[in-house]
């Protein structure tokens, strides 16, 4: 059961995180199609973070030292990085939807295919293969928690809550799970958030406010792509121990699926995004998976094919949303380039 | 007079823009490499200036001379793949191309390219070559690939219509739901190549032939040779797309009729979206649904008969691509998706939507894709920049309409100063 639950928020953390991106962008008007690609980049450039500062060996004596709390300083900086060139990416459909009035479907495919080429180019360069992965040690040495680090021996439990939430979890997990708190506060809490959630709904309104909405469509995209990156940064650290391959399986896309189950709204997201985690979780390790704790593998049992656990996150999205889809609550203006002179 | 009114042809202007975007996404390649080239001090600028040479005339690289420098010249093996290549292009930039004039942005080709990659393989390697003729179970593997890509692209195109979900959205779960059947169809397959031990993951080619044959009681099937006291049962295999000729005249590549049959079909969508009630109606459905359904158009059947057919079109492209022979078909696939289905929305948004068009575009890119395989091989540098091309080539025709309208007001600007 630990493992079930820790599992689970592997997978539904980065969805969450990249879902939420996706409703900044919508919210304030732009469709942003290209979650996968700014995931893929930041995942890309947080594991190259990694990696350079690695090879000066800034962090060396720390890990040496066994100093936990700077390694996790380390990974917190890397997240930043990714963040921050996840924004940086995301200029470009900014610049493409907003100034040029550019299809924003094509636009976010654009960025979808550049992102894996651009990471694949410099990768090869860079590693001579095509995967990058960290330049020493891995991922769970690290940036891990363990309970070694709260002074438990080998043989001694942590007790429930301990096993589940501290031992083997990474603090990338928490670092999300509260940056989606706070963002969603601000989206609904502050001026800003209104504002920005205005100019998804009725822009013309808006500017007649006084909103600047060509600004705040710009913040809107711009927030996105930082948490977009970030969360694609984070996915392949707490999924394939901290290297990047130019590809996020699909997993931007999941979350744009995610964003629309949710309705748009931060509280659904994250019921949402639970669900799909606890099937990609069951997906991955259904055959060694324990559930009651009494060493029986039940779904193992069942005989049931790998492929049909792999399908369901897909197949149930296509399900739920042709039952919801009369009553969805997308932004009303999110896709049609703002045009002052329109009312 | 004659000449201006030439200029301020739409068309013409399309043909432009279309080429101001090859020009600028070619330039940003350039760019990328002649930037990694002065930061490595191993390729510099001497490195830098033959990855660009390679990125523009890739196609006509022959290797390098004894003296290590970059020698160029007509190459009939890579013309050969290059139109080998174009034509699974072709049939994707038609199915995306199609899906965009009546409306749908077909990001789904992906998922139908497999489900065609699924029923032509099936049935190339399945149905006895020795009661039937190859070239019939060649033809019979085609259509069962274009009935399943059919099937599949109407899929997204019934959820669209009648449960109103987004097209985009049901094509990318329907992508990796295609992904994932195929990988549980082939690997419950007997299809699986065992018989060349190193493969592991790859189907049988269509051209391999296989005997299912009796031995000591027991049921097996073995390669081309049959062992001694083996009674055989069924011949299976060796089929592969006729090379009409082609082979000869590009000695050495891959070439065969697959590229002859994806222009005709080419020709063939041009007519139905020009020359047909049902391609009016289909134009229609794309500019303003509603209003065509008030002109008593079936709206909801034409959404879910364009994505039928945009599926049936992908297939082909696979079907093409797969029965050729000489090619084999990874089904470990589940977590990735074909790039040819990928590549056809730059195709059609390269082309505008023109079914002629996509000949062309799709022509480039399989051209640039030769280049990347040179600039590999060569140098330091890899194939992914001429991906890197492709993106910037589908970012700038995002915004062709803003470019189109800078060219026209260009030669306006032009047209002021004399």
């Amino acid at each position: 059961m630990p493992f079930l639950i820790r599992q689970t928020l592997v997978y539904a953390v980065p969805l969450m995180i990249v879902a939420l991106a996706g409703v900044f962008a919508e919210r304030s008007g732009i469709i942003n199609l290209a979650l996968e690609g700014i995931m893929i980049f930041g995942a890309f450039m947080g594991v190259l973070f990694v990696h350079m500062v690695q090879q000066w060996g800034w962090f060396q004596a720390a890990y040496d030292a066994k100093n936990y709390l700077a390694l996790q300083g380390f990974c917190a900086l890397a997240m930043l990085f990714a963040a921050l060139l996840g924004a940086v990416f995301s200029l470009l459909l900014a610049f493409a939807a907003i100034n040029l009035k550019a299809d924003q479907t094509i636009g976010g495919t654009a960025l979808n295919l550049l992102a894996p080429a651009l990471v694949l180019f410099f990768i090869r360069i860079i590693a001579n293969q095509n995967t990058l992965n960290m330049y020493t040690g891995d991922a769970a040495s690290w940036f891990m928690l363990k309970k070694a680090m709260f002074g438990y021996g080998r043989t001694q439990q942590m007790g429930f809550l301990g096993s589940t939430f501290v031992d083997k979890v990474y603090v990338a997990t928490y670092i999300c799970i509260l940056v989606f708190i706070v963002m969603a506060v601000i989206l609904y809490k502050t001026r800003f958030g209104m504002r920005l959630r205005s100019c998804g709904e009725n822009p013309q309104a808006s500017a007649s406010l006084g909103i600047n909405v060509i600004k705040m469509r710009y913040a809107g995209t711009v927030i996105s792509g930082a948490l977009a990156g970030m969360g694609g940064f984070v996915y392949v650290l707490t999924t394939a121990n901290c290297s990047s391959n130019g590809d996020v399986a699909g997993f931007g896309f999941l979350a744009l699926a995610v964003m629309i189950f949710g309705n748009w709204k931060p509280g659904n997201i994250c019921g949402a995004a639970l669900l799909f985690g606890l099937f990609k979780c069951i997906a991955a390790s259904y055959s060694t998976l324990d559930i009651n704790g009494d060493g029986v593998y039940m779904l193992k049992n069942l005989n049931i094919n790998t492929n049909i656990y792999r399908m369901l996150p897909y197949v149930i999205t296509l399900v739920v949303l042709s039952f919801t889809s009369k009553s969805s609550r997308a932004p009303k203006a999110e896709g049609i380039p703002y045009d002052p002179g329109k009312r | 007079m004659r000449k201006s009114s030439f200029w301020n042809k739409a068309g013409t202007r399309s043909v432009l823009a279309s080429l101001a975007a090859i020009l600028i996404g070619m330039l940003t390649g350039g760019l990328v490499i002649l930037i990694v080239g002065l930061s490595n001090p191993s390729l510099g600028l001497k490195g830098a200036w033959e990855g660009i040479r390679l990125v523009v005339g890739g196609l006509f690289a022959t290797g390098r001379n004894a003296g290590g420098s970059l020698t160029f010249g007509f190459n009939t093996t890579s013309f050969g793949n290059m139109l080998f290549r174009a034509a699974p292009l072709i049939m994707t930039g038609l199915s995306v191309a199609l899906g965009n004039k009546a409306g749908l942005f077909n990001i789904g080709a992906p998922g139908q390219y497999l489900a065609g990659t699924v029923g032509s393989l099936y049935v190339a390697l399945s149905l006895p070559t020795s009661t039937l003729p190859a070239w019939l179970v060649w033809l019979l593997a085609l259509l069962c690939g274009m009935l399943c890509g059919a099937v599949w692209g109407a899929v997204p195109g019934m959820l669209k219509a009648f449960l109103n979900i987004n097209e985009v959205l049901a094509c990318i779960m329907t992508n990796w739901i295609a992904a994932n059947l195929t990988t549980w169809f082939f690997d419950a397959s007997n299809l699986k190549n065992v018989l060349e031990g190193t493969k592991s993951g790859y189907i049988y080619k269509t051209s391999t032939v296989m005997h299912d044959v009796l031995m000591d009681g027991a049921r097996s099937t073995v390669g081309a040779v049959v062992p001694d006291g083996a009674e055989v049962i069924a011949a299976r295999g060796g089929v592969a797309t006729g090379k009409l000729g082609l082979d000869k005249l590009f000695s050495g590549s891959q070439v065969n009729g697959g590229i002859l049959l994806a222009i005709v079909i080419a020709i063939v969508i041009y007519i139905l979206l020009s020359k047909t009630t049902l391609g009016y109606q289909l134009k229609a459905c794309g500019a303003n649904r509603y209003a065509a359904r008030y002109a008593g158009i079936r709206d909801k059947r034409n959404i879910v008969l364009t994505m039928a057919i945009a599926g049936a079109l992908s297939a082909t492209g696979a079907a093409l691509y797969y029965l050729s022979g000489n090619t084999e078909f990874f089904w470990n696939t589940y977590q990735s998706l074909p790039a040819e289905g990928f590549n056809g929305i730059p195709v059609a948004l390269l082309a505008i939507n023109n079914p002629i068009g996509v000949i062309f575009s799709a022509t480039f890119m399989s051209m640039l894709q030769i280049c990347g395989q040179k600039l590999t091989e060569l140098t330091a540098f890899n194939e992914y920049i001429t991906n890197v091309i492709i993106a910037v080539i589908v970012y700038l025709s995002a915004f062709m309409l803003v470019i189109k309208t800078w060219i026209g007001k260009l030669r306006k600007g032009k047209a002021v100063n004399k």
